[in-house]
């Protein structure tokens, strides 16, 4: 028994490197190097539910009379999925498509996993918004994915109760901050919401709509922006809001915090598009008293978003049909049926402009039906995203937050302290990699 | 003509236990040393970037020394993972064992009744995955839907949180506790079922009371089960996972690196650095190895001393 556990624990370690030659089973068996004739079958690692029901409409349609058959395997979402695409990659089967979120991809292009389908992909650029596409391309000629889906970060809050405790929609952080005040003292077993450290994607959507740059390139040196003024800006606002006990301290997604949603001891929650899909499971009693508005902003005259999620279709290196695999992943997500099939099966919040206000999105989501115009305003609000820039070591980033913040979070201590260790462990992480860092 | 067939015979005689052991060679070769010494190759090299790091051939692998193992023997974190498992296992293991003997103890004495349904209860949380007890027990420690905490609120008491700082650990070690205890307990009353009758005839002819029996006689001789438990119950506590693991998503408290093994996790799959990972595994089996076997070896010594006074 001894041996049988130490075993477990060693092996844990290469499991990583043994799961590529698992994962053979699953990547691209066809070994047909001429991608123009005959029929090409193809793999595609995906997270989104109900991807196969898509992927059949382009077997039954496009794909065949093209003869490209995709096969969906069905992945763990985010960071699990990237780990498993580089070792794949490592071994030479990574699959001929994968998801990946956008942050993602810079860790994966620098791995040489992704390939560039610039050239079978370029014309699609119009369908979607700038800021989108630039995520994409890192900033380079290269194009490594097709935009799939985007979180356009929103407010929610219970119309009801803040009709209830006479609280206006804030406009500006300033008066979100005035709001969360004012609830706790009218209520003070309410909150406005929770600053919750499980989940890196919020807090840098917030540093996003800031005008966070997080990391940058400068010749050929990376640069780490995580501790500038804009995040800074962002992280002493949330931190002084938790120090006061203005807003609760405790994270998202647990069995308390459904509950507190459920109940109105959180009356709003700063969330993206498909916010709706989880209130919907996490506060099902409360459907039809919430309403969605535009992020408060920083000041008056803007009027900017970050995003939180969202992610791509990329095309991997070791594909040997490159070319069929750019062209499916251009019609999943710009094809007018593969987009309401994939916001029907999937839930997802096209990425690709056209599809945002057509089709599924004609009508609010069932959860908001008080609420007409929820995708129209949404398509406004998705305008005005800001843009962001991701780096090679994203997931070191996010990890080091998620550590740091929940800690200072639980002894309400200083918020930039924490963030000056995210940009710490961050630069430090690249350096070891061997990446040159710009001061 | 006839030697060289007897000789051939002895060959294939002699040859015989070589070709039994074939199976279990070739197994262990492949499932227990190939992977060691992949992760321990792994564990000397790293990936060496240029430039910015973007496009073909722009990393690669290279031997990397002592570096993996200097560095994770200089990293904070992985020490401090260690030293909250040393506090874990400084309230698991007592705790678990010392209800264990106590259980077994009780189950052996000729007054309990129910014997049978007892034993099954205690056991009956082993058989429950350790995710699935964290989860069961994630759920009762939450103020806002925990029923204790409900009930408690009635009645007008203090709630603490379970969740935080010290009563973290508490908390930990009690889904541990519960779920272990039932195995270590079988593990102790089997042996206790193995003393022959006339022991305790011999002792209570000479007047000793059942607790007496308990102390001077019964737990003496399962000393050796005790050690064995002592012994899994180190290694596990050692390994401790999937329990804070599962609690991590319910607090800020419990931190990505909360563990050791945790920490190996989460570079090897959170941040993809394999070799890192690796090189702490190593050392983290090194030391499991050499406690485990330490101890081990002290009892056994001691045992000999005792046997040859």
């Amino acid at each position: 028994m001894p041996y049988t556990k130490r075993r477990r624990l060693v092996t844990s370690a290469v499991a990583v490197a043994l799961g590529a030659t698992t994962l053979a089973a699953c990547g691209s068996s066809d070994d047909d190097s001429d991608a123009q004739s005959g029929p090409v079958s193809l793999t595609y690692w995906t997270w989104t539910p109900g991807m196969d029901k898509v992927v059949d409409l382009w077997n039954k349609g496009p794909g065949k009379k093209e003869q490209i058959t995709v096969t969906v395997k069905k992945q763990a979402s985010g960071d699990t999925l990237v780990t498993k695409i580089l070792t794949a990659h490592k071994a030479g089967k990574a699959p001929d498509l994968v998801q990946a979120e956008y942050q993602a991809l810079p860790t994966l292009v620098s791995n040489d996993a992704l390939a560039d389908i610039s050239g079978e992909v370029d014309d699609e650029k119009n369908r979607f918004a700038e800021g989108v596409w630039q995520q994409t391309t890192l900033g380079t000629d290269a194009v490594y994915a097709v935009p799939q889906d985007i979180g356009p970060m929103m407010f929610y809050y219970r119309e009801d109760l803040f009709k209830k405790y006479d609280l206006k929609v804030p406009a500006t952080w300033d008066e979100f901050a005035e709001t969360a005040r004012k609830l706790k003292k009218a209520a003070p077993d309410k909150d406005l919401t929770t600053f919750s450290a499980n989940d890196s994607g919020l807090f840098a959507g917030l540093a996003q709509q800031a005008g966070a740059q997080w990391w940058s390139t400068e010749g050929q040196k990376w640069k780490v922006g995580i501790d500038d003024e804009a995040t800074k800006k962002v992280a002493a606002f949330w931190g002084g809001l938790v120090k006061e006990g203005a807003i609760d301290n405790q994270p998202m997604y647990t069995p308390a915090w459904n509950k507190a949603l459920n109940t109105g001891e959180q009356i709003a929650w700063v969330s993206a598009v498909w916010a709706p899909g989880t209130l919907s499971t996490a506060a099902p009693d409360t459907k039809g008293k919430w309403a969605m508005a535009p992020l408060p902003q920083w000041s008056d005259s803007e009027n900017r978003t970050g995003s939180w999620g969202g992610s791509s279709t990329g095309v991997t290196t070791d594909s040997k049909h490159k070319d069929a695999a750019a062209k499916f992943a251009a019609w999943l997500n710009t094809d007018r049926d593969a987009l309401n099939a994939l916001a029907k099966e999937g839930g997802i919040y096209p990425a690709a402009t056209s599809a945002q206000l057509s089709g599924a999105f004609t009508n609010p989501p069932e959860y908001f039906s008080n609420q007409p115009d929820f995708y129209t305003k949404a398509a406004d609000i998705a305008k005005t995203t800001a843009p962001s820039a991701w780096g090679p070591n994203v997931n070191v980033a996010y990890t080091t937050f998620k550590d740091a913040f929940a800690a200072a979070a639980k002894n309400k201590s200083d918020f930039t302290a924490a963030l000056t260790t995210m940009q710490d462990e961050t630069v430090a992480d690249l350096k070891k990699q061997g990446f040159e860092v710009a001061p | 003509m006839t030697g060289t067939t007897a000789r051939r015979r002895s060959y294939g005689v002699k040859g015989a236990p070589y070709a039994f052991l074939i199976p279990a060679t070739a197994l262990f070769l492949l499932f227990f040393a190939l992977p060691i010494g992949y992760a321990v190759y792994l564990s000397f090299r790293k990936v060496e970037v240029s430039g910015l790091g973007l496009g073909a051939g722009a990393r690669k692998e290279v031997w990397a020394g002592f570096q993996n193992y200097t560095d994770a023997l200089g990293d904070s974190e992985l020490l401090d993972g260690a030293l909250r498992v040393v506090g874990y296992g400084c309230i698991v293991v007592p705790v678990m064992l010392g209800l264990a003997l106590l259980f077994a103890l009780m189950l052996d004495s000729d007054k309990v009744r129910f014997t049978p349904f007892t034993r099954l209860a205690i056991f009956l949380p082993y058989a429950v995955p350790g995710v699935v007890a964290a989860l069961l027990w994630g759920f009762l420690y939450l103020p806002d839907v925990s029923p204790f905490y409900f009930v408690l609120d009635r009645l007008g008491l203090p709630q603490p949180d379970l969740l935080d700082g010290g009563p973290l650990y508490l908390a930990l070690s009690n889904i541990a506790v519960w779920g272990g205890t039932g195995f270590n307990m079988i593990v102790i009353y089997t042996s206790l079922q193995s003393i022959p009758a006339e022991v305790y005839e011999a002792a209570k002819l000479d007047g000793a009371s059942p607790l007496q029996i308990a102390l001077r006689i019964k737990i003496p001789m399962v000393a050796p089960s005790l050690v064995l438990t002592f012994f899994f119950s180190i290694i596990a506590t050692l390994q401790v996972f999937s329990e804070p693991t599962t609690l991590k998503p319910l607090t800020n408290s419990v931190s990505t690196t909360w563990s050791p093994l945790m920490k190996v996790y989460q570079d090897a799959f959170g941040n993809g650095d394999i070799h890192s990972a690796a090189a702490q595994a190593a050392i983290i089996a090194v030391v499991t190895l050499v406690l485990s076997f330490g101890f081990l070896r002290a009892t056994n010594r001691r045992n000999k001393q005792e046997a040859t006074r």
